[in-house]
């Protein structure tokens, strides 16, 4: 009987846990967890503040999928892989054997030495559903919340704590919001309907240190707080894989099976750096469905069977306040690529090409039927048959003709 | 299982499917009731271009993008293979529009997501699409994968 | 100029309430009468363009839609009705020939409606079709007049070439060009189903349809569009076409509007030309030149398929089908005047012909008196309505029946009688391929089964309370029929009694 270990209780890891019992319904399976909750959707903590999403609802899988999937949790932190021996220690001190590993360990809250930050008494970073609950009881109608970080983490928290509390302030080092994800002329388009609904900016500007309940900021003004929360970016937790002699980037590398450099281990989720199609090389893409399909082909190939997951890339759906951001693959405007932009009064929809294939688009405001794009770009598609004008005007099955809609509306896909 | 399937070739354009859908879908037992002077927003779209007419709907895949990317678990495939929305779990993040590569995710006037589910939760048995498409270009089956 | 106004015939009522603006009606109405209006919020309709084809008020989801006609009256004429005194206006107008279509709409008798079934009571039982075989198989051909023995005594059984029907029905002749692509392949595949044939009228037949041979009758009409060998061959039976009901003595006109790619190809014309039928057949001037015809046409396939000859219901009848049951051919087909018709004058199809009913009645007696009515199978069209129809039609001496406005209206016909116009809502009458599409075959093959299934079930059911269990034995028998308020010359011509005798 085959023993499997899954370092990570997130989505990526409950995937893998699919992707093993597809394949050996047998085997021992166990879950090294460092938080106490089932796994539970990361990106519902910001709808849990704002009331989107009850605390009961956030969970991946059914509450009886651990026990039907005979899976043992063990509470605590990988600390440490012996590839020898073929174990892995944990914080609570159990050295669990494995026939097979996959490192599902996700990532932790960046949070840079800042002067004067153990003056600040609520502080918080912005990752887990326990941050979420922690954020809830230091808040109240009267508070004024400084987040520092304008990316996708410190944006969510600001959406959902805003009508909650008093007034939201966020600040970043970088000149523009959701800077990781959007260009210029997109991020102001984005950060003025934030500003129109109430949020506070200070850009290109952050916390150089802290007096209490005040921050002071790089350009000499102050900004008075109640709650600090600090969503400065993630990093992928690493660090007993690279000191077992796994090969890292910024993150864990795995190839299209989800294999890492050493044998028998696996990896997905937060913590992998892997082939981007639209890239042309490996980088992390921290995104739900590429944790869930990866976690998936990760357990497929852990139990012997055949799986590939390569047609990874990156993208991304955002919304505020009813204003939806779409964005996909890889975005150049250089010798190699152009942009064609389409503007309307509904938004602004901003197409990469090159080498005549879609290779990323932002879309801001009419996302509708984005995916027929988002397929274009994991596709590969060749773009010389399409009638790209009509496509990014109405994005519909048009362009694709009478035998790709009969192959896809009359068959099973 | 079975599927809705369309038939390009007997698609008159006439967009009945999609009045219907809302109407199936509404809760109200009477059309004019449901959408008079209401927005419409049926889980099945007419696309045209004047001369080429059909309609799309959720294909329920074998394996949907959309409950891979769903980040709230609304989003899932049951085991009679129907891919069904739980709106208590939804939160909007429109992740499934963001992968769904048929176009088949839609929202309604509130920015609620909306999907074909084979009209399964409003308890009527055959999508109310086929049944009301005059011309049967719109069909309920089970075909082969 | 006011004197130019044309009434319309019809006006549009529409339920606001229930209308919710779904447009439906201004989609799927081909003479673009509703439209919707954005600035009022409001469904307009511009009935001059309304034909009365029943589309928008079978489509509207919510029933809010009614037709009617107009009830802006002339003053009361009961010489000049008011349909009359507007065909006037019309033609002052235009100057042009009143054309209409489908068949006879004026108040002529219809002596179906005027004959009564008999049934078996007490004294000879009758026949549980459920529980009893009850025969409908026909078949249609020359029969022997007497048995024959060969020179070692044994019995000749070889018979001329029969068509065999499942039942005493067929489709009449309809061609493609007058009705669309999609309503011939439903007619072919209801008829390989049913056991019976469709005919291609005169328009050719399509070469997708070449696979339903042997359940298609292929005609030859005065155009002789699509004629030669392996159309002639392709078929089960080959029909020629001197006449039609609903315009006897004229020939046809198929507008090069209508002559697209495929027709053209089909009808074997240039694309554009206008396919023009003549009024006679330039070739056959008397019985004599029919029976050259009858027999070229044998010799070109092998004396192996049945000749029909179809001929509209005239004055001399009786004296043309005793003619043609003398040219040999096999199957005689006559078309009563309330038969239909894609396009054709209005006087004409309105004014001439005769019943079919008497038609049928003078000639199968006068084939009887003459000895000859077992030379041919005869088939009768014009307006066969229903089984009822049907058996009253067999009694009267039919082998069998043609029917096509049944059909159409199976296949969605709502009979507003504009077939001229092409722009058939239905998908029938029409070349439009946005039109054409309406009439889903398989949906239409359906239709035409189902109805003919009914059909068949009654025929049986009536079959069987006369005590009867064979077409064959039903057929002729007008003891089985009485007449209602009919003259004694009626009577006469039809060969029963009246009902009380």
């Amino acid at each position: 009987m085959k023993r499997y270990v899954i370092i990570g209780n997130g989505p990526a890891a409950v995937s893998a846990v699919d992707g093993i019992r597809s394949v050996d319904s047998d085997g021992s399976i166990t879950v090294i967890s460092k938080e106490e909750h089932a796994a539970y959707f990361r990106p519902l903590i910001s709808y849990y503040l704002e009331g989107k999403s009850k605390a009961e609802n956030i969970f991946c899988r059914p509450d009886d999928f651990y026990q039907k999937n005979h899976c043992e949790i063990i509470l605590g932190e990988a600390v440490a892989i012996n590839t020898n021996q073929k174990t892995v220690s944990v914080s609570n001190g159990e050295s669990v054997p494995y026939d097979s590993l996959c490192i599902c360990s996700g990532s932790s809250p960046f949070v840079p030495p800042m002067s004067g930050l153990d003056t600040v008494d609520k502080k918080f970073t912005f990752l887990t559903i326990d941050d979420s609950f922690a954020i809830e009881n230091a808040v109240d109608e009267n508070s004024r919340v400084l987040i520092i970080g304008a990316g996708l983490i410190g944006l969510k928290c600001a959406e959902g704590l805003r009508d909650r509390v008093a007034d939201v302030t966020v600040c970043d080092l970088a000149p523009r919001v959701l800077s990781s994800i959007l260009d210029d002329g997109c991020a102001a388009i984005v950060q003025k309907h934030l500003e129109d609904c109430g949020i506070h900016f200070s850009l290109a500007n952050t916390a150089e240190r802290f007096e209490g309940n005040t921050a002071v900021m790089k350009d000499g003004s102050s900004v008075d707080f109640d709650v600090l929360v600090l969503a400065l970016g993630v990093r992928p937790n690493t660090g007993f894989f690279k000191e077992a002699g796994g090969a890292c980037n910024r993150a864990i590398l795995v190839d299209n099976c989800m294999k890492t450099s050493l044998d028998d281990i696996y990896a997905a989720g937060d913590c992998v750096e892997q082939e981007d199609i639209t890239f042309g090389g490996k980088r992390i893409m921290a995104l739900l469905p590429n944790a869930n399909i990866g976690g998936y082909t990760a357990g497929v190939n852990m139990a012997g069977g055949e799986a590939e997951f390569d047609n990874a890339l990156p993208m991304n759906s955002i919304g505020f306040w009813g204003l939806h951001i779409m964005t996909a693959g890889t975005y150049a405007n250089d010798g190699n690529a152009r942009m064609i932009e389409e503007k309307s009064d509904k938004g602004i929809k901003r197409f990469f090409i090159r080498d005549n294939r879609l290779i990323g688009y932002i879309i801001i405001g009419e996302v509708k039927s984005a995916g027929i794009y988002t397929n274009l770009v994991r596709n590969r598609t060749d773009l010389t048959d399409i009638d790209l004008n009509l496509l990014i005007k109405n994005p519909n099955l048009l362009p694709f003709g009478e035998i790709y809609r009969r192959k896809t509306l009359r068959g099973v896909v | 299982m079975k599927r809705v399937f369309v038939h390009e070739e007997w698609c008159l354009g006439c967009h009945l499917c999609e009045y219907n859908c809302a109407f199936a879908n509404s809760g109200v037992n009477d059309m004019v009731k449901a959408l008079k002077g209401k927005p419409v927003t049926p889980r099945i779209h007419v696309e045209d271009d004047g001369k080429i007419h059909y309609a799309v709907s959720c294909r329920h895949c074998e394996n949907p993008l959309c409950t891979k990317g769903c980040i709230s678990g609304a989003l899932t495939k049951g085991d009679d293979g129907v891919v069904t929305i739980d709106h208590e779990k939804c939160v909007g993040c429109l992740s499934c529009m963001l992968l769904c590569p048929y176009g088949c995710i839609t929202t309604d006037e509130k920015d609620v997501v909306l999907k074909c589910e084979l009209c399964v939760k409003n308890g009527r048995g055959t999508p109310a699409c086929v049944e009301g498409c005059p011309n049967r270009a719109i069909v309920y089956e089970e075909v082969e994968a | 100029m006011a004197v130019n106004y044309m009434i319309p015939s019809f006006e549009i009522e529409r339920n606001d309430y229930r209308c919710i603006r779904c447009r439906v009606c201004e989609r799927q109405c081909a003479n673009s009468v509703h439209r919707y209006d954005p600035d009022g919020d409001v469904m307009l309709s511009d009935e001059f363009k309304c034909v009365d084809c029943q589309r928008c008020v079978c489509l509207c989801p919510t029933h809010a839609l009614k037709i009617r006609k107009n009830e802006n009256e002339l003053r009361e004429n009961a010489n000049w009705k008011q349909n009359t005194i507007l065909e006037i206006y019309k033609q002052a107008n235009t100057g042009g020939v009143l054309l209409s279509s489908m068949g006879n709409p004026e108040p002529f008798p219809v002596y179906w409606d005027k004959i009564l079934i008999n049934a078996s009571q007490v004294t000879n039982p009758s026949i549980d079709p459920l529980r009893e075989p009850m025969e409908t198989r026909v078949f249609l051909g020359k029969k022997p007049h007497d048995m024959t023995r060969d020179k070692n005594g044994k019995l000749n059984t070889e018979l001329p070439p029969q068509l065999e029907l499942e039942l005493p029905i067929m489709f009449s002749a309809m061609s493609y060009g007058s009705i669309s692509y999609n309503a011939h392949k439903s007619l072919a595949t209801a008829a390989e189903t049913l056991g019976t044939l469709y005919n291609t009228g005169e328009g050719g037949l399509h070469e997708d349809f070449y696979q339903y041979g042997k359940n298609t009758i292929v005609q030859v009409a005065s155009g002789r569009f699509g004629v030669y060998k392996d159309y002639l061959e392709a078929g089960a039976a080959i029909e020629i076409k001197m006449g039609q009901g609903a315009k006897p003595g004229i020939g046809g006109h198929l507008p090069g509007a209508k002559v697209g790619a495929d027709i053209s190809k089909t009808r074997m014309i240039p694309e554009g030309s206008d396919a023009i039928s003549p009024a006679p057949h330039h070739d056959i001037y008397s019985i004599e030149d029919l029976r050259q015809l009858v027999y070229s046409l044998k010799e070109a396939t092998g004396y192996k398929k049945p000749v029909i000859v179809k001929v509209a219901a005239v004055h001399n009848i009786a004296a043309i089908a005793s003619g043609i049951a003398r040219s040999g051919a096999d199957i005689i087909a006559i078309d009563g005047f309330r038969g239909g018709t894609g396009a054709a004058p209005t006087r004409i199809r309105d004014n001439v012909g005769i019943p079919i009913e008497l038609a049928l009645a003078s000639v199968d007696k006068r084939l009887r008196d003459e000895g000859i009515r077992q030379n041919v199978s005869l088939v009768v069209g014009g307006s066969i309505r229903s089984a009822s129809d049907v058996i009253k039609a067999v009694a009267l001496g039919a082998d069998a029946c043609y029917i096509a406005t049944s059909a159409l209206l199976a296949l969605g016909c709502h009979l507003c009688r504009t077939c001229q116009s092409g722009k058939c809502n239905w998908g029938i009458a029409t070349q439009d391929p946005e039109l054409v599409k309406r009439l889903n075959p398989e949906a239409g093959k359906e239709r035409l089964v189902n109805m003919l299934t009914a059909w068949k079930h009654e025929i049986k059911e009536m079959m069987g309370l006369m005590g009867i269990n064979s077409i064959e034995a039903l057929r002729g028998n007008r003891m089985m029929l009485r007449g209602v308020g009919l003259n004694e010359k009626e009577l006469e011509i039809l060969g029963i009694s009246h009902a009380g005798e």
